[in-house]
């Protein structure tokens, strides 16, 4: 049984609409204006925003004091937890800080090892994985008590996400994987970045055989391809990211300076094939350092204006 | 086992560098099984020794000794006689028979010569790989005898991560994903059913988190 | 067929015989140089002895340059047992290459001399 939260993307879903989302990357420094500005840009046209908690373990501004500045804006974040960097007790005091601010939504990820950011130095925490970080926050949420059982007076009301990998290995289990984060508590998913689409749609297959996507709002991920090195980067640099070669191809087929173009078309027509693919709810539009492009590929692909749920 | 590596021989002799009289001690346990602290250890670390600071022209009395073990009171009470003729001590044990040595002989100079690494296994000769952490509170029967504590780079128990790919797991192409290896395993075993209820938070405090342990068994007290 | 007097010959059954101690040992002792002769790649007749001491050689090369002394005193050689000329070439190469390193520091306690004649 869990608690409805006041959190504007399970309204979305519950309402029967595609949710929306994009990312926000903080800046590497206490410049807070940078993130005002991105907020702004995708704000209108996404229903929440997430923002990465030192993604790639490289240091950058935390996504708790990011999300309060988006908050502050009038638009609603999504904080990103890994449990790389803290341990129990300081994802717990995160998650009632995120709470005081009336941040809604949670998206509970393992993280990516130390060893590829700029600290590779650090030891590293992994207290608990981003199974568990689920189950925390639900019990939370709906029993009111942290981990060690403790009654809080008020609870943080989160809608409770997870991140999936429809390409890593073993293929096998990626949907075994799913349905225990499901049983956990996770209430909605955003997938890694989607490029394989006949790949993607075999774990949908999957995901609808098990009456996953009726527990669990699947949100396909998104990222516009903005040159060809950057796909041949992805390819071959970027763990459990699968590229394949027809999408290389294909940005070779147009001019240099229609390149970045094709990446758009490309990114909003598999949306518009998404669409129809059965227990995708929504899209979770990932343009790394691009923001600007989000308005485009959410008006292109007809998801503008978003609903009104209030 | 537990696995060590000699440390470069630069760094020990900075440590010795104004000692005249240094005695090389081995152990015959763990570390000579890993090739890094045993008999053959000691003598060819002493040989080097004696060759470098011949050609420093500095006068160096090296001794070589190695015990059946550092981690037992009665092997070490074993050098009593001796160890007082040398000013410092170059223990290539690990680092728990380096304190242990140091502990017995608290005013002698205990200097380590080996990186002690990790608890492991011979893969292969001259191939020594981890296996475990350690960690107070065994999971291995859930885990089809493969540990994620040890072998899974994150240490999660809902694993594999996203960062899987091809067996391997994201941080070297060399490292296999631990939770790959589990999950082929308990396949082959038939209890994947062990994958589908997810495993809850671990107790960290039975591991060296909990602070510096302690193991008492009665009936063995005298 | 001669070979140059300063060379000491220590027989073994086969090179794989021959570990980093007794390598190390000879220039403790005060050696100028050591060789190791093993049989042809391949043609070991126990197998992979030859290749054993090769491994070993390159690792006191590497722990000689750490310490300070030149890698060159310790060298592996590979010939068949039947080449008698063979031997005696490498012997003398070895000599040569010895004679310009100069004699083994360790002797004369760090004092280097000029080159022996």
């Amino acid at each position: 049984m869990s608690v409805t939260t006041p959190s504007k993307l399970e309204k979305i879903l519950a309402a029967g609409h595609f949710g929306v989302t994009s990312e926000c990357g903080p800046p590497r420094s206490a410049e807070g204006s940078v993130v005002d500005e991105k907020a702004r840009l995708v704000g209108p046209y996404v229903d929440v925003i997430n923002v990465t908690d030192n993604q790639t373990a490289v240091v950058r501004m935390s996504s708790l004091a990011s999300c309060i500045r988006i908050k502050q804006l009038g638009f609603e974040p999504v904080l990103q937890m890994t449990t790389r960097d803290r341990n129990r007790i300081g994802l717990q005091s995160d998650l009632l800080g995120a709470g005081a601010f009336g941040i809604n939504n949670v998206l509970c990820l393992t993280g990516d090892h130390q060893r590829f950011g700029d600290h590779p130095n650090a030891a590293n925490v992994f207290d608990l994985d981003s199974t568990q970080l689920i189950q925390t926050v639900k019990q939370m949420r709906d029993e009111g008590k942290l981990l060690s059982g403790y009654e809080m007076n008020v609870r943080p009301q989160m809608f409770i996400g997870a991140a999936e990998n429809p390409f890593a290995d073993p293929f096998e289990i990626r949907v075994l994987r799913l349905a225990k984060k499901v049983a956990a508590g996770a209430q909605f998913i955003q997938t890694q970045c989607i490029y394989n689409m006949a790949k993607f749609k075999v774990w949908m297959q999957q995901v609808v055989d098990r009456g996953l996507h009726e527990k669990v709002s699947i949100l396909a991920g998104i990222t516009p391809m903005k040159s060809i090195g950057m796909a041949r980067y992805m390819k071959s640099k970027v763990p459990g990211m699968d590229v394949p070669d027809e999408i290389i191809k294909r940005l070779q087929g147009v001019p240099k300076d229609k390149v970045a173009a094709e990446g758009v078309n490309m990114a909003v027509e598999q949306i518009q094939e998404l669409k129809e693919c059965p227990g995708v709810r929504g899209f979770h539009v990932m343009a790394i350092e691009w923001e600007e492009k989000v308005p485009e590929i959410v008006e292109r692909a007809g998801l503008y204006p978003r609903p009104n749920v209030d | 086992m537990i696995m060590a590596k000699p440390k470069p021989i630069e760094e020990i002799i900075n440590e010795i560098k104004n000692f005249d009289k240094v005695l090389v001690a081995g152990c015959n346990g763990c570390v000579a099984v890993c090739e890094a602290g045993g008999l053959k250890e000691v003598e060819i670390l002493a040989s080097a020794l004696r060759m470098y600071f011949s050609n420093q022209q500095k006068q160096i009395e090296v001794g070589e000794v190695s015990l059946t073990r550092q981690c037992d009171k009665e092997y070490l009470a074993e050098v009593k006689d001796r160890i007082g003729n040398y000013d410092a001590v170059v223990s290539i044990a690990c680092g728990a028979g380096v304190q242990f040595m140091a502990e017995m002989y608290n005013k002698m100079r205990i200097l380590p010569g080996v990186n002690t690494c990790f608890i492991g296994v011979t893969d292969e000769k001259g191939v020594w790989t981890e296996r475990c952490q350690a960690c107070g509170e065994c999971i291995l029967a859930s885990t089809g005898g493969i540990c994620p504590v040890a072998r899974c780079s994150k240490r999660i128990l809902n694993g594999p991560c996203g960062g899987s790919s091809d067996g391997k797991c994201e941080i070297d192409k060399d490292v296999p994903c631990g939770w790959q290896l589990i999950y082929e395993r308990l396949k082959e075993l038939g209890e994947l059913k062990r994958f589908e209820e997810p495993t809850t938070a671990k107790d960290w405090l039975k591991s060296r988190d909990g602070g510096p342990r302690k193991l008492t068994k009665e009936v063995s007290q005298i | 067929m001669t070979y140059p007097s300063n060379i000491r010959i220590v027989k073994v059954p086969c090179t794989g015989r021959v570990a980093i101690i007794h390598l190390m040992k000879a220039l403790e002792k005060g050696a100028d140089g050591v060789f190791v002769a093993g049989c042809m790649e391949g043609d070991c007749h126990f197998q992979s002895g030859n290749l054993r001491a090769r491994k070993r050689v390159a690792y006191v090369k590497q722990l000689l340059e750490t310490i300070g002394m030149e890698p060159e005193r310790v060298a592996m050689y590979n010939l068949s047992s039947g080449e008698g000329p063979r031997f005696a070439e490498i012997c003398q190469e070895m000599t040569d290459k010895i004679r310009q390193l100069g004699p083994n520091p360790v002797r004369f306690k760090g004092k280097r001399k000029e080159k022996a004649a």
